[in-house]
């Protein structure tokens, strides 16, 4: 019993892990992108279309990745090429995502498919208590990896100092001769790439079928988990595992018959992004965790 | 037949309104013109797909004598009025508005409108030209209630509900009549997951259900999600709205589906020959129209996954709710605090279906306020 509750938050906690990591590469580079649902949403479509076009769940996951990053692509030459606002351009993008997967995922609905099959770690799966651990899919495992990537990247290498550069201070940045449009191009791609990954895992682990709007919220939840994580990549994780915990113990609570209003527990992770804002905030200000030029627009020219 | 979506309905305004008037004044000029609004969109594979093969049946019965439009996605609240209005102002002559969360924006656009008929769908409120329908979805429930008793093996029954309100309650309740009238030692769990529609979470729900014990599972949620987790866990369950069975070929024991096509179609013929009404009093909660299975409103899709014993079990019950010898809430009847509802020899009418605040006997827990 205890095992199948840890494997169900460990699954419900991926699609956030995957889809938070990108958006916190993305405002490391200074971009707001407010579309994360909408590229999720398109990354589902892709992903599920994908898979069951060519019947292999592989090459669903690639489809995911490259319609999520293909809906960022419209983001950037919005945002990034012709400097629109880009709050007013991700909510564009969220709501142009919400339509656009719906008409794309018309003939799909209805259609189910084999998801992607959970790796038997040997050994270690067989442990008492921590098995479920090892009883994950493939995906969920790469975006533990992928944490750990972009954690090392953004703190020990060139690559990851260039980044911060541009989204703290993308004047000094391009002083300095690097191409603040061209990071930031790369940050929002990697950012719809992995919010396409979280939107694949969706109809090909969690609910192997397609339907509208099948994300539910899950990508705004996302934004919140990077805010939570003061732009920290493993408190993504953790914030990610927090935020699943609570929802199925919430659902476990009530099935066990425990008074505690299912309301306030749903509401639970939002007020801790709250508490964790106003935390920050007091500590030395959000501009000490936020980095400095997030959502501000840049013209090269100048 | 023409769709729009709510995007567009926002993007284009008035000026596709007004050409949309201007186009379709001529062309249907002697046809009736009858509009929809849904609340998601057909792709649910739920309630409002129920809607859409009911709007389609329209569609097959009447050709080219009605046309119909839908509008899909629009939020209930006040949003909503906007696009009823709209719909009236193209000169649609019917307009059903198919959740309960439209009831005061139908209400308040129908007292804009006299000339137009409004019928929404699962409300109580009504006016001169507002007329309310609906489903005894609840005799469905029942049916559930005796196949699950007489296959569960744990006897732990899990339950997802959307939200705690008289409808959801009844359905809950008269499950847990049929699951008692076969099987005295099953229990129902009840998880809420506050929300009509979210697959994942009704998933995540069915799953944590399971891990509870639960080897039977029933939803009054809209997503095919639940069954397709009980098909992979290997459980049973029943689908919700619409026949669900491509996406739980072992799972799913049967579906209660919505059948609108005889209301719409009915409600359309009196609309041409005069005899619409909208009933006496101005607030009932049972609605004009509030008929089951024995008019194939409620209609079971073919028992399945189930030993013969058992389906014929189920087909008793369906044929005696059908035929009125079955009846759902009779005495002796308790909450599951052990108060007495109903004596021996009573039966709840429908105000007393309306105003369940009670889990009958077999039910875990309390109703959240």
């Amino acid at each position: 019993m205890y095992e199948e509750l840890l494997l169900t938050i460990l699954l419900t906690s991926v699609p956030l892990i995957l889809a938070a990591t990108g958006e916190l590469v993305a405002e490391k580079s200074g971009v707001l992108n407010l579309g994360v649902e909408g590229m999720m949403l398109m990354g589902a479509v892709a992903a599920f279309g994908g898979a069951i076009l060519s019947g292999s769940v592989i090459i669903g996951i690639l489809a995911g990745a490259f319609g999520g990053m293909m809906t960022a692509a419209i983001f950037g030459v919005f945002a990034l090429g012709l400097a629109t606002n880009q709050v007013a351009t991700g909510l564009a993008l969220t709501i142009f995502g919400t339509g656009l997967s719906g008409l794309i995922g018309a003939p799909l609905v209805g259609k189910a498919i084999d998801g992607l099959p959970s790796l038997h770690v040997p050994i270690l799966a067989d442990l008492p208590l921590i098995d479920p651990v090892f009883q994950l899919d493939f995906l969920a495992y790469f975006s533990v990896l992928i944490v750990a990537m972009v954690a090392y990247v953004l703190k020990y290498t060139r690559t990851g100092l260039i980044l911060r550069a541009t989204g703290t201070n993308h004047d000094s940045a391009h002083a300095l001769g690097y191409s603040v449009l061209q990071v930031r191009w790369l940050a929002v791609l990697f950012g719809g790439m992995m919010a396409g990954l979280a939107g694949a895992y969706l109809p090909l682990v969690l609910t192997p079928h397609w339907a509208e709007g099948m994300t539910a919220g899950r990508g705004w939840i996302a934004l919140a988990l990077v805010v939570f994580a003061s732009w920290q990549p493993w408190r993504v994780v953790i914030g990610a595992i927090l935020f699943g915990g609570i929802t199925i113990m919430q659902l476990a609570g009530q099935a066990r018959g425990w008074t505690i209003q299912p309301q306030f527990l749903s509401m639970l992770p939002y007020l801790a992004t709250i508490v964790v804002l106003v935390s920050i905030s007091r500590g030395g200000g959000v501009a000490h965790k936020a980095p400095a030029h997030l959502g501000r627009l840049f013209f090269p020219s100048r | 037949m023409k769709s729009i979506s709510f995007g567009k309905w926002l993007s284009t305004g008035l000026i596709a309104a007004a050409t949309a008037l201007g186009m379709s004044a001529g062309a249907a000029a002697d046809g009736m013109k009858v509009g929809f609004v849904y609340l998601t969109n057909p792709g649910d594979h739920g309630w409002t797909y129920a809607h859409e093969m009911g709007r389609q049946a329209v569609e097959a019965r009447f050709g080219d004598k009605v046309e119909t439009t839908y509008v899909e996605n629009v939020a209930e609240g006040p949003d909503a009025a906007r696009v009823i209005r709209e719909l009236a102002k193209q000169g649609n002559d019917m307009i059903f508005t198919t959740s309960f969360g439209y009831m005061d924006p139908t209400l308040k656009v129908s007292k804009e409108f006299p000339n137009v008929k409004f019928d929404h769908i699962t409300g109580y409120k009504r006016s001169p030209n507002m007329a309310t329908g609906n489903i005894r979805f609840y005799e469905g429930r029942y049916v559930q209630g005796v196949v699950a008793g007489l296959m569960t093996k744990s006897n732990k029954i899990g339950y997802l509900g959307a939200f705690p309100i008289p409808e959801v309650i009844q359905g809950i309740n008269a499950f847990a009549q049929g699951l008692r009238s076969v099987n005295k030692d099953a229990e129902i769990s009840i998880v809420w997951v506050n929300s009509w529609y979210d697959p994942v979470k009704e998933s995540d729900a069915a799953k944590v259900l399971i891990a509870e014990g639960a080897d039977i599972l029933a939803q009054h949620t809209d997503s095919p999600a639940m069954l397709q987790t009980a098909e992979k866990a290997g459980v049973l369950g029943f689908g919700q709205s619409s026949d669900m069975h491509e996406f739980a070929p072992n799972a799913q024991l049967f579906a209660s589906v919505n059948n609108w096509g005889p209301y719409y179609i009915s409600q359309i013929e009196k609309a041409m020959d005069g005899s619409w009404s909208t009933g006496e009093g101005p607030n009932h909660w049972a609605g004009n129209t509030w008929k089951g299975i024995g008019d194939d409103y409620l209609v079971l899709t073919e028992f399945k996954n189930m030993p013969a014993d058992v389906a014929a079990a189920a087909q008793a019950a369906r044929d005696g709710i059908a035929d009125g010898s079955l009846v759902i809430f009779k005495g002796p009847m308790k909450d599951n605090k052990g108060n007495v509802i109903l004596k021996d020899g009573e039966a709840l009418d429908d105000g007393g279906l309306w105003a369940m605040n009670y889990y009958v006997d077999g039910v875990l827990g309390n109703i959240p306020n």
